[in-house]
């Protein structure tokens, strides 16, 4: 909002009960920001604040036009609170008026209760001043009778400057309605504006309220004598008591105070010429990093050169980049060891060196928990429909770590590719974070050999950091865990710590959680709380493509013999690895290519009789159900159903 | 010397009114005094005889509130103006940022003024201070009295003031020239906030 232009110095009339806020308003208008910053003008209503905030405004940009001057009463500033906040535009209105070089806020009394406004404006006041921007405000009470202010921006307001302006007295009170007079273009007989000065009025509104009575009276009655003016505005002629006597007193008793006061007015401005510019920012610059700790003997010396050193803002710039690499630092280090955190090096930003070496030593003594085995690959994991929920769910975790399942709880028995896949996750998130996210993969035994180690020496800070640091966790064979009560303790520490921090956990068994006997409840809970995805045995499709593959490595593979192999059931990968390497061999040592019939002379030995009963059934299988779809083997549990239907 | 703490926003201004007994330090400070409003007010102190003479120094601060962010404080001092007192004025002169020199106009003083003005410069000499490089204002004190008792300020000028300092014709009972002179002095004090560059007493010094 604007500033009236009719609001000016010029056409305000300064007397004694105002002198001194007319006095402190002027300087600020010179100097905005220089001095009185806040400038707080109280006083009734009706007395002139507006006039005279509005004539800082005015003087302000006559003096420096383009100075960005804002007023508005304080209604209205809430009420463009209340919009913003409507639309979701908060960062646009405080940004608006962060920017403003003055802000005139009319009618502080209104803070009263309002809380959310008081807080936005306690910080806008503290973003306006900390930038030396000006800010004025008037009330029509002081700012410790304003009722219901938070304590802290009630001392914001008057941390300034706070002046009050009184009623006029009579000279001032003639020397107003004579202006006013004068803007109206009327005249009074002599003796009638004095007749009127005389009266009680509480505000200078009264004043001219009263006189317009006159003037609309004198147009009716032509003019009017100074003893028509009481009985004109209804008052009742009084005793002798209000004569103008006690006025020259109070023009004496005004007087001296002013000269204290026009004193620290020169010197204000003395000062504000004299304050360089670039030490206060240098001061600022050691106040605020002394403050957080920092030593600041660096910029100190800066501060006593004679004159702007002409680097002066490079060497404030590095001052700040130093502490920021003080804090990685210091951030770094305590992720290996809290204890060496705090360090005075951490302090100094001239030993920067020294802290850097320092943080490289104790980062080379400590080791960060184990990481994945590069050599198992997400891509070499095959999946297929006895393994799919896993590998879909391992894809997500490795999509979107920490978010979609944490944590994945991967069960199935051995040797069907529970730790290829822990760790072809560990490796894709690790390859995911470009080298800075750190995964720890480690085996339940391995963490509880460390965690053993930890409590021997006293290091079980240091080991609790050590995996605090990483990125994401990944424990095969969790279900070693089962009964050793005090590594549940710590994983259920460590397990909080991920998971809170919305880092991914991976975890790995051979059954689930509910299975593990002599695991925690809270640990059990914990790990059922993202997803259990079971392995199963690979089934024909995943054997068929297993076997593909491994037999692709020993030279030109014949589609029947995979065919054949991936009717062999068999209980794991790892068994079925086996098989290749049994063929393998056999082929060597025929010194011929692997064939259907080498396969069969190999897996089928020549006395079924002694095959255990599976065998037999397989057998069977092979004379009976030939097609493909009633194979038998692939139902579970074919022996004891069969015996049930031989029955 | 540094009157400006950037780090922790502060002026501290330490001004000694200097003169030879009764030529009316201590007026001049009470005056001040009196000036301040009551929510401003300080203590001062003044320790003084039965006789009112100054027998140690009188101590007025001055807290100005906050300029330009700066928290900004004046401790005005006195220094007891008899030849016998040498180690006070000596111990109160340490660390003045300017000093008032107070001179009585009166014409039969004016050898205790020369004698004062004298010791001002040997004290600060002493103290390792190059008395030019001294902030300095004086003030003719007095000139309310009848002309015939005092002497007119060029001759006080002549007399006292061949550094050529700002100089102020007072009246500190009263008032008059009271806050000029301060003004005066702290002008030149503050200005020498430009730490490098000569103080103007030093650059108008011969």
């Amino acid at each position: 909002m604007q500033v009236e232009a009719r609001s000016r110095f010029d056409n305000y009339v300064v007397g004694s009960a105002n002198r001194l806020a007319v006095a402190a308003a002027r300087a600020v208008a010179e100097s905005p920001g220089g001095v009185y910053n806040p400038l707080f003008v109280y006083g009734g209503p009706g007395l002139g604040k507006t006039h005279l905030i509005g004539a800082i405004g005015n003087e302000a940009v006559a003096r420096a036009p383009g100075l960005s001057v804002e007023y508005l009463p304080l209604e209205d500033f809430i009420e463009q609170i209340h919009a913003a906040v409507a639309v979701g535009e908060m960062e646009r209105f405080k940004l608006r008026y962060g920017r403003v070089d003055m802000l005139l806020l009319d009618d502080m009394q209104f803070l009263t209760g309002r809380r959310e406004t008081q807080s936005e404006l306690m910080r806008l006041l503290n973003a306006l001043q900390s930038s030396g921007r000006q800010i004025v405000m008037t009330s029509d009470r002081p700012p410790s009778e304003i009722a219901d202010v938070d304590e802290r921006l009630l001392s914001r307001l008057g941390g300034g400057l706070i002046v009050d302006i009184g009623v006029p007295d009579f000279e001032t009170k003639v020397a107003i309605l004579r202006g006013k007079a004068e803007e109206k273009e009327v005249s009074f007989s002599p003796g009638v504006i004095e007749e009127l000065a005389r009266l009680d009025f509480t505000s200078v509104r009264e004043l001219h309220g009263a006189m317009n009575r006159l003037v609309a009276q004198q147009s009716l009655d032509g003019m009017l004598t100074p003893a028509q003016v009481r009985m004109v505005l209804g008052v009742a002629t009084e005793s002798e008591a209000s004569t103008p006597e006690p006025e020259p007193e109070a023009m004496l008793a005004a007087a001296p105070a002013d000269e204290f006061f026009s004193f620290i007015t020169n010197i204000a401005t003395t000062v504000a010429a004299q304050i360089e510019p670039w030490k206060v920012r240098v001061g600022e610059t050691v106040a605020y990093w002394a403050g957080e700790g920092y030593r600041t003997a660096v910029l100190e010396r800066l501060m006593a050169e004679p004159v702007a050193p002409p680097n002066y803002e490079a060497v404030l710039r590095g001052y700040g980049h130093a502490v920021e690499q003080l804090r990685q630092l210091e951030a770094k280090v305590t992720t290996v060891d809290p204890s060496l955190g705090g360090d005075e090096l951490f302090r100094d930003p001239e030993r920067i060196q020294e802290a850097a070496a320092f943080v490289e030593r104790a980062l080379t003594g400590a080791v960060p928990p184990q990481g994945p085995q590069s050599a198992f690959e997400r891509r070499a994991f095959q999946e297929s429909v006895s393994n799919q929920m896993a590998v879909r769910a391992a894809d997500a975790v490795i999509a979107e770590p920490g978010q979609r399942y944490n944590p994945l709880f991967i069960a199935g028995p051995s040797g069907t590719g529970k730790t290829h896949l822990l760790n072809a996750i560990g490796n894709e998130l690790a390859a995911r974070g470009k080298g800075t996210s750190r995964v720890a993969c480690v085996g339940a035994q391995l963490f509880i050999d460390e965690l053993i180690a930890a409590l021997q020496e006293g290091q079980i800070e240091r080991f609790r950091a050590r995996y605090r640091a990483a990125d994401a966790l990944l424990i095969d064979d969790v279900q070693f865990v089962a009964g050793k009560e005090r590594t549940q303790e710590e994983l259920f520490h460590v397990f909080n710590h991920f998971h809170s921090a919305g880092k991914q956990l991976v975890l790995v068994s051979d059954v689930p959680p509910k299975a593990i006997e002599g695991l925690e409840d809270r640990l059990r809970s914990r790990f059922e709380g993202g997803l259990v995805a079971e392995l199963e045995a690979p089934d024909r499709a995943l054997r068929e493509k297993l076997f593909t593959r491994y037999l692709a490595d020993l030279g030109e593979v014949d589609p029947e013999l995979v065919q054949y192999l991936a009717e062999r059931p068999v209980s794991s990968v790892r068994e079925l690895i086996g098989v290749v390497h049994r063929l393998q061999a056999a082929g060597e040592s025929k010194g011929e290519t692997l064939t259907l019939a080498i396969a069969r002379q190999e897996l089928e030995p020549a006395g079924p009789a002694v095959q255990a009963a599976p065998a037999t059934v397989r057998q069977a299988a092979d004379v009976f159900f030939l097609d493909d779809e009633k194979i038998v083997w692939e139902w579970p549990d074919v022996a004891g159903r069969l015996v049930e239907d031989l029955r | 010397m540094s009157l400006v703490n950037y780090a922790t926003r502060e002026i501290t201004c330490k001004i000694v009114y200097y003169g030879p007994g009764r030529s009316g330090k201590t007026s001049n400070l009470h005056y001040i005094y009196g000036q301040v409003p009551d929510d401003r007010k300080g203590k001062m102190v003044s320790l003084a005889t039965q006789t009112d003479r100054t027998l140690f120094f009188d101590f007025l601060p001055l807290d100005l509130g906050t300029i330009s962010g700066f928290t900004t404080k004046f401790q005005l001092y006195t220094v007891p103006g008899q030849v016998y007192y040498q180690t006070t004025r000596k111990l109160v002169l340490q660390g003045a940022d300017g000093v008032v020199f107070v001179a009585d106009s009166q014409a039969r003083q004016l050898d205790e003024n020369i004698e004062s003005f004298q010791d001002l410069h040997a004290n600060l000499s002493e103290q390792g201070i190059d008395p030019r490089a001294m902030p300095l204002v004086v003030q003719y004190n007095k000139q309310d009295l009848p002309k015939e008792l005092i002497l007119p300020v060029a001759d006080l000028s002549d007399a006292i003031n061949f550094r050529n300092v700002p100089e102020f014709s007072a009246d500190a009972l009263h008032g008059p020239g009271v806050f000029e002179t301060l003004r005066g002095i702290s002008e030149i004090v503050l200005r020498r906030l430009s730490a490098a560059s000569p103080t103007p007493a030093a650059a108008g010094s011969r």
